[in-house]
């Protein structure tokens, strides 16, 4: 029997069970592919959809190559934010998670990192594909690409996970996550999708750029702080 | 499970004490006014037909919920100990808590490390030979039988050596044998001095289990009985008459 005289337990460090969750959401994904395939498949069409309409005679318009990309990440967001919590409330193991004797912000920024990794999953996939439709030049910087792209999958990534948690138990939480998140993260959307344009421009502007991604990292900042200080109280009752 | 895993003796409690508790979701009262008390090596029953409040009721034990109104008390613990407590509250649901996808070790490993194990490898082997799945440890759950996945659920719940084990509608969907199982099981749990309060329905398989028994009917307690003996027909006797005192 397992309770009768008992020595310590050893507390479950926050690194350590950030650590599990992710280990655990990403053997999840790779053994049933569900998210990552849906996402990509989803994102890839926007990309090819908008493509075939706007792009005439090789020329694309101005700012639409920035454009297209964060709107088939934030909308392919939306699929993965949905689909990684639902996979949660089907055999209830959420209530696992947090039934457990662990700091419950760390389960969050677990399964944030989770949707990063998915999310940085199809844009590796996303950004040679608008570079090469929309002959955009997006690798000409890469490393301010590279800056601004995790920067924007951050914040995205930071409001979606919580509001996604929040809504799990809610019925029509595929209708409600779309209506909470997007006005939310339009300031998150427009300074990518800024940010990214200012890196396609011929005579590029680091000042510009340094701008959308400082406001970026603020943005972040901002999220990734709420976020840790709510979640607590959002999956208490 | 090893004895280096258990938890600290500090933090544990006796007993379990339910005072006036209520609870409602928004206008709807779904618990009124229950109070109970449950001691080491017993086993309450919580008794009522769907939705009179049983789980709800759990919730609230498990920590998942919050009362609306009166307390709970573990041991002369509040409910506010946050995870030091829920290191020593086990849960088996009617949903049984597993991840399909990942197998039978893997599910174990996962909530011994969560629970801070240090040897969440040996704790899981351990737990699957109680389960009698050794051979089957690396296989998917989902490719499980519900009478297996049963098994495995409850050696999750008990991983890490719960005082405290809530156990909402266990026999749902067990086969004779399994259910069985299940019942010896619990009895060996409760020699070995856990507090063990199951929600559920199933009358038959309860009958000469429980050392104690609280009927819910509407939320509200409808009678308290120790060593119930002839679940049914007290069970019917109790859900006919007007609701008054939860006396028994």
């Amino acid at each position: 029997m397992t309770t009768g005289a008992v020595p310590r337990l050893p507390s479950t460090p926050f690194a350590r069970t950030v650590w599990m969750v992710l280990r655990k959401d990403l053997t999840v994904e790779m053994r049933s592919g569900e998210i990552a395939y849906t996402t990509l498949f989803f994102a890839v069409s926007c990309v090819l959809i908008f493509a075939f309409a706007l792009v005439k005679e090789g020329r694309a318009p101005d700012g639409g190559a920035a454009g297209i990309l964060w709107i088939a990440i934030l909308f392919a967001s939306t699929l993965a934010l949905g689909r990684t919590f639902e996979r949660e409330r089907q055999a209830e193991t959420l209530r696992a998670l947090l039934l457990a004797p662990v700091p419950r912000p760390a389960i969050y920024v677990g399964k944030l990192l989770g949707i990063i990794a998915l999310l940085a999953a199809a844009e590796v996939v996303l950004l040679p594909l608008v570079d090469f439709l929309f002959t955009a030049r997006l690798f000409a910087h890469p490393a301010w690409l590279i800056g601004i792209v995790v920067t924007c999958t951050i914040g995205l990534a930071a409001v979606g996970t919580l509001f996604a948690a929040m809504l799990v138990r809610t019925r029509s939480r595929d209708m409600l996550l779309p209506v909470l998140l997007y006005p939310v993260v339009v300031p998150v959307i427009i300074a990518g999708v800024q940010g990214t344009s200012a890196l396609l421009q011929p005579a590029f502007d680091v000042a510009v750029v340094r701008f959308w991604l400082l406001l970026l990292v603020t943005f972040d900042v901002v999220f990734v702080v709420l976020a840790l200080w709510t979640f607590e109280a959002v999956m208490s009752d | 499970m090893s004895e280096a895993a258990r938890p600290s003796a500090a933090l544990d409690f006796t007993d379990i004490t339910v005072d006036e508790v209520s609870r409602s979701f928004g206008r709807r009262r779904a618990l009124s006014r229950v109070s109970f008390r449950a001691g080491q090596g017993q086993i309450l029953g919580i008794l009522g037909p769907n939705g009179a409040g049983k789980s709800t009721l759990l919730g609230i034990l498990a920590t998942l919920l919050r009362p609306t109104s009166g307390r709970v008390r573990y041991g002369s613990l509040g409910d506010t100990q946050g995870a030091s407590l829920r290191a020593r509250i086990g849960v088996l649901g009617h949903d049984l808590f597993l991840y399909p996808e990942l197998t039978a070790r893997e599910n174990l490993e996962f909530f011994a490390g969560l629970h801070g194990l240090p040897e969440a490898g040996h704790a899981a082997d351990e737990a699957l030979d109680r389960a009698g799945l050794g051979a089957r440890g690396d296989d998917p759950v989902s490719t499980f039988s519900r009478g297996m996945r049963q098994r495995v659920a409850l050696e999750r719940a008990l991983i890490h050596g719960p005082r405290l084990l809530l156990l909402d509608e266990p026999f749902t969907g067990l086969d004779d044998a399994s259910a069985s199982a299940l019942v010896a099981r619990l009895r060996d749990l409760r020699r070995g001095g856990a507090i063990l309060i199951v929600a559920t329905h199933d009358l038959e398989i309860a009958d000469r289990l429980l050392d104690h028994a609280l009927f819910l009917r509407d939320g509200r307690p409808a009678a308290s009985i120790a060593q119930p003996e002839r679940l049914r027909a007290t069970y019917q006797d109790v859900m006919t008459r007007p609701l008054g005192g939860a006396g028994s």
